[in-house]
C-alpha cells in the first residue's frame, strides 16, 4: 500500500512539473494583462526543439536554452501583435498555437537523422534522469518528492520564488498594477508597454520549458502531439490557481494526480474511461470559479482575473 | 496674455505652458493655450465641459503629447514624454477619474511605480509614514484598506496622500470636489491651504463658483480650447466668469411656474431593503410624488439614495414594502417592466450605468427605442431612422460631438450627460428619476439640465431628484425630503426650505430638532 501511494506521488509530481512551469509562465503573462492562448504551440515547439538538440548534441543545457528561445520568439510575436499592433489577443494566441503545432510536427519530420529518414519519432537521446537526494529520498512516502529529475527540483525552487517576486517585490507590485489598471500604472510612471513585453516573453520562455520537460523527462522522446492538450489544461490551471504562482502547485498536483491515478487504474483494469478522468481538472476549475464568484458576492474578497486581462492599452485612448 | 498681478511680474513661474495645441480626431482640445503658475499660488482653471482643461493638464503631466508648444518648469524647458518625467519634475496630479488600483491596498497604491522604492518594500514602514502624513494633514485613511472597500471621499483622500507622499510640489487637481460632500470639500480646501503654506503651488479645476473664491488667487478661463481670460479672483464675480466660460449670460436662479400637483404617480410605502452585508439600507421609507411636481431627496451620499432609486427602477430588490407607479404595484419588477410603465432613470454614475462608451453617440441615443418602430422594423434596424432620431436629439439638446458615429466615451462629461438626458426624457412617460444629474457639469450644462427637469414637471411628469447640492434642490424641487440612514427625516416645501435646517436633518436630526438646533445656532451667532 505504502509503495502504491509512494508511486502515485512520484508520478503525480513528475506529470505536474511541465504543468507548473507553463502555469507560472502564463500567470506572469496574464498578470500584466496579456492573454496568451499560444501555450499549446509554444509547449510543442519547446518539446520538439529540446529533443532534437539533445539528440544531436547530447547537451541538456543547450536543449533547454533552445527550447526557451522558441518560447521567446513565439511570445515576442504575440507581444508585438497584441501590444504594439493592438490585435485581438484571442485571435493572435490561437494563431500562435496553430502555427506552433504545425511547425513542431513539421520539425519532427525534418530534424531527425538521415538514417531515420529525418524523423525524430522513435529515437532516444540523453534525458533528465532521476537523482535521489541522499537521506531525504529514504523517508517513507514523502521520499517520492526527493527522487526526481533536476527540472522538478527546479520547480520546487521556482514556485516560492515566483510567488515572492510577484507579491513581495516592487517589480511584482508594478507588474500586477499593469494588469489591473494600465491607466493607473501609466500615470504612476510605470511603462505599460515595457512591462507587458517583458513578462509576455519571460512567461513564454517558461511555457516552452514546460514543453521541454515532456520530451526530455516525462515521456522522453518525440511523438506527435506529445503535449496531449496540456497547453489548454494550463489555461484552466491558471484560473484554478487564481493567478497566484504559489497555487499553481495545487492545479498541477490535481491534474498530475489524476494522470497518476488513471495510470494505476488502467494497470488495475478499472473501467473508468480515460476521457472521463480527464474532465476532472476542468470540473474542478469550474467549481473554483463558482466558489470565487460566490465569495466575491459576499463582499469578502476581490479575487479573480486581472481586471485588464486581454484589454489593449494606448495612452491617449479613453 | 499679460500678467494680472504686477507683483508677480518679476517672479519666475514654476510652470509655464506656451502655445500648447492638442488635436484629437475631429476636435481641437487645446489651441495655442498659454498658462503660467507662480510659486505659492493656486490657479483656478475654469471652462465648460469639453473646453480642454483635462487635456491641457494631461499634456503637462506627460499623459498626452502636445502637437505644438513648449513647457517650462521653474524656468527651464522641460521635455515631458511620460508621467515618469513629470514625477521627476515634482509634478503630481489628481485625475478627474481616479487613478487607483482597486484590488490593491492604500499603501500599495501610494508607492506604486516609485523609483526609490526598495526591491522588497517594507509595508510596515510605508504604513507608518502614511500615518504620519495622515496626522499632519488630518487626512483619515487606513493604509491597509483595499481601495474597493473605500467610498469616493476616502479614495479622494488617498489621491491627495499620494501626492504628498510622493513629494510633488506642483499639484494639479482635476475636479477634486466633484464627488465630495460639502464637508469633505471644506476639509480639502484646508489641506490645500496647508500645502500652499509649505511653498507648494497648485492648479485647481472646478465647476463650482464658490470654490473658485475659496481656493484660488487667480483664475484662467478656457473656452473651446482657447484662453478666454486670466483674472484675479478677487476682482471678478461668478456671473462674469460664467459669461466668459459659456459666452452668454447664465441663470443662477430659475423661473418656475407654481406647482399644481395632480394624481399620485409614484407611491413608496414602507419600503425596506438591505445591502450585500445584510444590513438595512432603507428602513420603512414612504413618500408620494404626484404628476407635475418635483420631490427632491437631500442627504449625504451613502444614506440609501442609491438603493432607493435602484429599487424603484427595478435594478435592485426590496425586502418589504411597496412601490406603486401610476396605481400599479411595481415592487421588485424587472427594469424592462418599469421602463414600459413609463419610468426613466438618470443614473448617478453616468459612465458605467448611463452609456455604453464603446458604442456610437447615435446608438446610445436610440437605446430605448429599439423595441419599436420606426427605429426597428420587423426586428431589423433602420439606420436612416436611427440617424434621424439621433440628429433630432443632438440638435434639441445641443450635444456637441464631432459626429453621430463618434464613440460616446470620447465626449466630455457634460455632453455624455446630455445624451442620457435626451434619451431618458425622450422615453419618459410619467416618472423621471434623476440622481445627481448635474454632478461634474459646467454652469451652462447645469442650467440646461435643471431647465429640462423643470420642463418635465411642467408638462405633467413626476420627478424624483436626488442631489447633494442644496442650492440645486431649492431652485429645482417643489418639496424636499431629507434622507438619513435609509429613513426620511422629514419633508419641507422648497420655497420655505432653510439650508441650515436641512443641513441638521442631513446629519440625523428630526425636523423639529433641526429647527431648534438651527435657531440656537442663530442665537449663538447673534450673541457674538
Ligand atoms: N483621449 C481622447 N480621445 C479623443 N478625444 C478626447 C480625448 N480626451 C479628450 N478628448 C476631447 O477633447 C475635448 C476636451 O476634453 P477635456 O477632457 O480636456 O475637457 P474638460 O475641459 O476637462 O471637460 P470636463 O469639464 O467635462 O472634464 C473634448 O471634446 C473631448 O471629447
Ligand atoms: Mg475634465
Amino acid at each position: 500500500m505504502m509503495l502504491l501511494v509512494q508511486s502515485i506521488i512520484a508520478i503525480t509530481i513528475r506529470a505536474g512539473t511541465s504543468l507548473v512551469y507553463a502555469t507560472i509562465g502564463e500567470i506572469y503573462t496574464e498578470r500584466t494583462g496579456v492573454l496568451n492562448l499560444g501555450l499549446e504551440g509554444m509547449m510543442l515547439m519547446g518539446a520538439v526543439t529540446a529533443f532534437a538538440v539533445a539528440y544531436h548534441t547530447g547537451s541538456l543545457v543547450l536543449s533547454l536554452l533552445v527550447a526557451m528561445s522558441m518560447g521567446l520568439v513565439l511570445s515576442a510575436i504575440h507581444a508585438f501583435l497584441c501590444i504594439t499592433m493592438r490585435a485581438n489577443q484571442v485571435v493572435s494566441g490561437l494563431s500562435i498555437t496553430l502555427f506552433g503545432t504545425g511547425m513542431a510536427s513539421f520539425l519532427g519530420q525534418r530534424l531527425g537523422p538521415a538514417e531515420n529518414s529525418f524523423y525524430l519519432v522513435g529515437l532516444t537521446s540523453v534525458r533528465f534522469n532521476r537523482i535521489a537526494v541522499p537521506f531525504l529520498s529514504d523517508i517513507p512516502i514523502l521520499g517520492a518528492l526527493f527522487n526526481q529529475d533536476i527540472m522538478t527540483y527546479g520547480m520546487y525552487i521556482l514556485i516560492p520564488l515566483a510567488w515572492f517576486y510577484m507579491f513581495k517585490t516592487k517589480h511584482g507590485l508594478n507588474l500586477r498594477s499593469v494588469g489591473e489598471s494600465p491607466h493607473t500604472a501609466d500615470a504612476m510612471g510605470i511603462s505599460v508597454t515595457k512591462t507587458r513585453y517583458l513578462f509576455t516573453i519571460v512567461g513564454g520562455m517558461f511555457v516552452s520549458l514546460g514543453g521541454a520537460h515532456l520530451s526530455l523527462s516525462y515521456t522522453p522522446g518525440w511523438t506527435e502531439n506529445i503535449t496531449g492538450g496540456r497547453g489548454w489544461i494550463v489555461i484552466a490551471l491558471v484560473i484554478f490557481s487564481m493567478w497566484n504562482p504559489a497555487r499553481a502547485i495545487y492545479g498541477a498536483l490535481l491534474f498530475g494526480g489524476i494522470n497518476a491515478i488513471q495510470f494505476r487504474l488502467q494497470i488495475a483494469g478499472a473501467a473508468i474511461p480515460a476521457p472521463v478522468l480527464n474532465m476532472f481538472p476542468y470540473l474542478a476549475t469550474i467549481a473554483v470559479l463558482v466558489l470565487v464568484t460566490w465569495l466575491e458576492s459576499k463582499g469578502k474578497k476581490r479575487l479573480g482575473a486581472p481586471a485588464a486581462l486581454a484589454v489593449s492599452y494606448m495612452r491617449e485612448d479613453k | 496674455m499679460e500678467d494680472t498681478m504686477a507683483l508677480q511680474n518679476d517672479l519666475t513661474p514654476v510652470v509655464e505652458m506656451k502655445g500648447i495645441t492638442k488635436h484629437f480626431p475631429g476636435v481641437t482640445a487645446n489651441n495655442q493655450v498659454t498658462l503660467k503658475l507662480y510659486p505659492g499660488e493656486v490657479l483656478a482653471l475654469l471652462g465648460e465641459n469639453g473646453a480642454g482643461k483635462s487635456s491641457l493638464m494631461n499634456v503637462l503631466v506627460g499623459l498626452y503629447r502636445q502637437d505644438e508648444g513648449e513647457i517650462l518648469v521653474r524656468g527651464t524647458p522641460a521635455e515631458i514624454h511620460s508621467p515618469k518625467d513629470a514625477v521627476q519634475l515634482g509634478l503630481g496630479m489628481v485625475h478627474q477619474n481616479f487613478k487607483l488600483v482597486e484590488t490593491m491596498t492604500v499603501a500599495e497604491n501610494v508607492v506604486l511605480g516609485l523609483k526609490h522604492l526598495d526591491f522588497i518594500p517594507s509595508f510596515s514602514e510605508i504604513c507608518r509614514r502614511i500615518n504620519t502624513i495622515s496626522r499632519q494633514y488630518n487626512l483619515q485613511v487606513d493604509p491597509r484598506a483595499y481601495i474597493w472597500q473605500l467610498g469616493v471621499g476616502e479614495q479622494q483622500r488617498v489621491e491627495i496622500l499620494k501626492l504628498i507622499y510622493r513629494g510633488a510640489d506642483i499639484l494639479i487637481l482635476d475636479e477634486p470636489t466633484a464627488v465630495l460632500t460639502p464637508q469633505e470639500s471644506g476639509e480639502l480646501s484646508r489641506i490645500i491651504a496647508q500645502m500652499i503654506d509649505e511653498g507648494k503651488s497648485a492648479i485647481f479645476i472646478t465647476h463650482k463658483m464658490e470654490e473658485i473664491k475659496r481656493f484660488s488667487q487667480r483664475v484662467q478661463v478656457l473656452r473651446k480650447g482657447e484662453t478666454a481670460a486670466v483674472l484675479e479672483t478677487s476682482k471678478t464675480t461668478p456671473s462674469e466668469l460664467a459669461r466668459l466660460m459659456v459666452g452668454r449670460e447664465v441663470l443662477f436662479r430659475l423661473e418656475k411656474k407654481i406647482c399644481c400637483p395632480g394624481e399620485p404617480v409614484l407611491e413608496v410605502k414602507n419600503l425596506c431593503a438591505s445591502n450585500e452585508a445584510g444590513r438595512p439600507s432603507l428602513q420603512d421609507l414612504s413618500f408620494i410624488i404626484r404628476a407635475g411636481e418635483i420631490l427632491g431627496i437631500a442627504g449625504v451620499a451613502g444614506n440609501g439614495q442609491r438603493k432607493l432609486t435602484e429599487v424603484i427602477t427595478g435594478l435592485d430588490r426590496a425586502d418589504s414594502g411597496k412601490v406603486v407607479i401610476q396605481g400599479k404595484d411595481m415592487t421588485n419588477r424587472t427594469p424592462l417592466d418599469l421602463i414600459q410603465s413609463g419610468v426613466s432613470h438618470i443614473p448617478p454614475d453616468r459612465i458605467s450605468m448611463g452609456i455604453v462608451g464603446d458604442m456610437s453617440v447615435a446608438s446610445n441615443l436610440v437605446m430605448k427605442e429599439y423595441r419599436s418602430e420606426p427605429v426597428v422594423k420587423r426586428g431589423i434596424f433602420n439606420y436612416k431612422e436611427v440617424a434621424k432620431s439621433a440628429k433630432e436629439k443632438i440638435d434639441a439638446y445641443n450635444i456637441s460631438t464631432p459626429s453621430q458615429n463618434t464613440e460616446a466615451k470620447f465626449l466630455s462629461g457634460g455632453n455624455i450627460q446630455k445624451i442620457i438626458l435626451a434619451r431618458e426624457i425622450g422615453a419618459c412617460r410619467g416618472l423621471l428619476i434623476a440622481s445627481y444629474p448635474s454632478r461634474g457639469l459646467d454652469v451652462g450644462a447645469m442650467e440646461a439640465v435643471r431647465l429640462q427637469l423643470i420642463d418635465q414637471r411642467n408638462i405633467g411628469n413626476a420627478v424624483l431628484l436626488v442631489s447633494e447640492d442644496l442650492e440645486e434642490l431649492i431652485t429645482v424641487a417643489d418639496r424636499i425630503a431629507v434622507i438619513y440612514e435609509g429613513r426620511i427625516m422629514g419633508e419641507v416645501p422648497a420655497e420655505k426650505a432653510d439650508i441650515k435646517i436641512i443641513g441638521h436633518m442631513m446629519a440625523g436630526a428630526s425636523l423639529k430638532g433641526a429647527a431648534q438646533a438651527a435657531a440656537e445656532a442663530e442665537l449663538g451667532e447673534d450673541g457674538i
